[in-house]
């Protein structure tokens, strides 16, 4: 089945998001009380690695093992952005975990965090209600 | 072996493996590395109701519901077979602040006092737990991308929407942190 290996893609990444403890709540608290270096250390060595992959994969025009060219469109800008972007900043505060955490605290155990999860199922059903009549 | 693995990872290994997953995804199936659009694709396939916005062909997207089920197993397997030690090891300056807020029991990934079932009945952890989830289901798709998808990805491709959401993103937080939390505890 094709969508096997994005299984186990996304294994891998639950176990760099568990490893890493970027899915510990007081990690998100030590980022925002910029207390320690971790989180800015995961976060900005990975735009390093991602930023010198897409500059390489645009310029020897890197096609996928299935033989299509790579191209990565550009992300619309919109209020979105700074609205959206100001109220999940403020639920990663406090829930101590954006989308990837969230999926692996299912999986590591802490139960409570499907109540999150859903939650965070209820808010993006909610905006794509809401979405024609906020602002873009 | 097992031992060493079973220690946390530091943040210039992490960071470039997480870093490796834009490649990896875009050599393995020329996808876009995101996280937060797998919220929408659950909710199109489920409750798309008369909501324009759901109603798309969320099957040509389930590469991603089949991803975000690996991050699930991801996290299973790592705390079953090499969990970190109990205690993340924090700055004790946050560990102070944090133990001045009351939130005393710090072992664990989340703290205990906040989230747990039984504090879904109370304002602190209504906020947090439901309050909070809710935030980052709405602000993520309305942003169009979280961590993942802007941070990450976005940033990395040098996109201007996600620098502005990334500032956004840490105006958020730090209203939380900063403002609110002194009042909430």
């Amino acid at each position: 089945m094709r969508n096997i290996k994005y299984l186990i893609m996304g294994t891998l990444f639950g176990v760099i998001l568990y490893k890493s403890e970027v899915i510990s709540w007081f990690r998100i608290q030590e980022m925002f009380r910029f207390q320690a270096l971790h989180m800015y250390g995961v976060i900005g060595s990975a735009v390093l690695v991602g930023a010198l992959s897409i500059y390489l994969i645009k310029k020897f025009n890197v096609k996928s093992l299935n033989g299509e060219l790579i191209e990565i469109p550009n992300k619309i800008v919109h209020h979105g952005n700074w609205i959206g972007g100001i109220l999940f900043g403020m639920g990663w505060a406090l829930t101590g975990a954006c989308p990837g955490p969230l999926y692996t605290h299912l999986g590591a155990g802490s139960s409570v965090m499907i109540v999150a999860l859903f939650s965070a199922l209820l808010g993006t059903w909610v905006y794509s209600y809401y979405r024609p009549k906020l602002p873009h | 072996m097992l031992e060493y693995i079973s220690q946390p990872w530091p943040w210039y290994v992490a960071g470039p493996l997480i870093g490796l997953m834009i490649p990896m995804l875009f050599i393995f199936g020329n996808k876009l590395f995101g996280i937060s659009s797998s919220l929408r694709h659950v909710c199109a396939a489920i409750a798309p109701a008369n909501i324009p916005f759901l109603k798309y062909n969320w099957q040509a997207e389930s590469w991603n519901l089949f991803f975000v089920a690996g991050i699930v197993l991801g996290g299973f397997v790592a705390a079953h077979w090499f969990p970190n030690p109990e205690t993340v090891a924090i700055a004790s300056e946050t560990s102070s602040e944090l133990q001045a807020l009351g939130i005393t029991e710090q072992s664990g990934l989340l703290p205990s006092q906040i989230f747990n079932w039984s504090s879904l009945f109370t304002l602190p952890g209504f906020f947090i737990i439901i309050v909070g989830g809710f935030l980052v289901g709405f602000g993520a798709r309305y942003a169009g991308g979280c961590t993942s998808g802007h941070a990450i990805m976005g940033v990395s491709g040098l996109q201007r929407a996600s620098f502005v959401a990334v500032a956004a993103f840490f105006a958020g937080g730090l209203f939380i942190t900063h403002a609110v939390y002194p009042l909430l505890f």
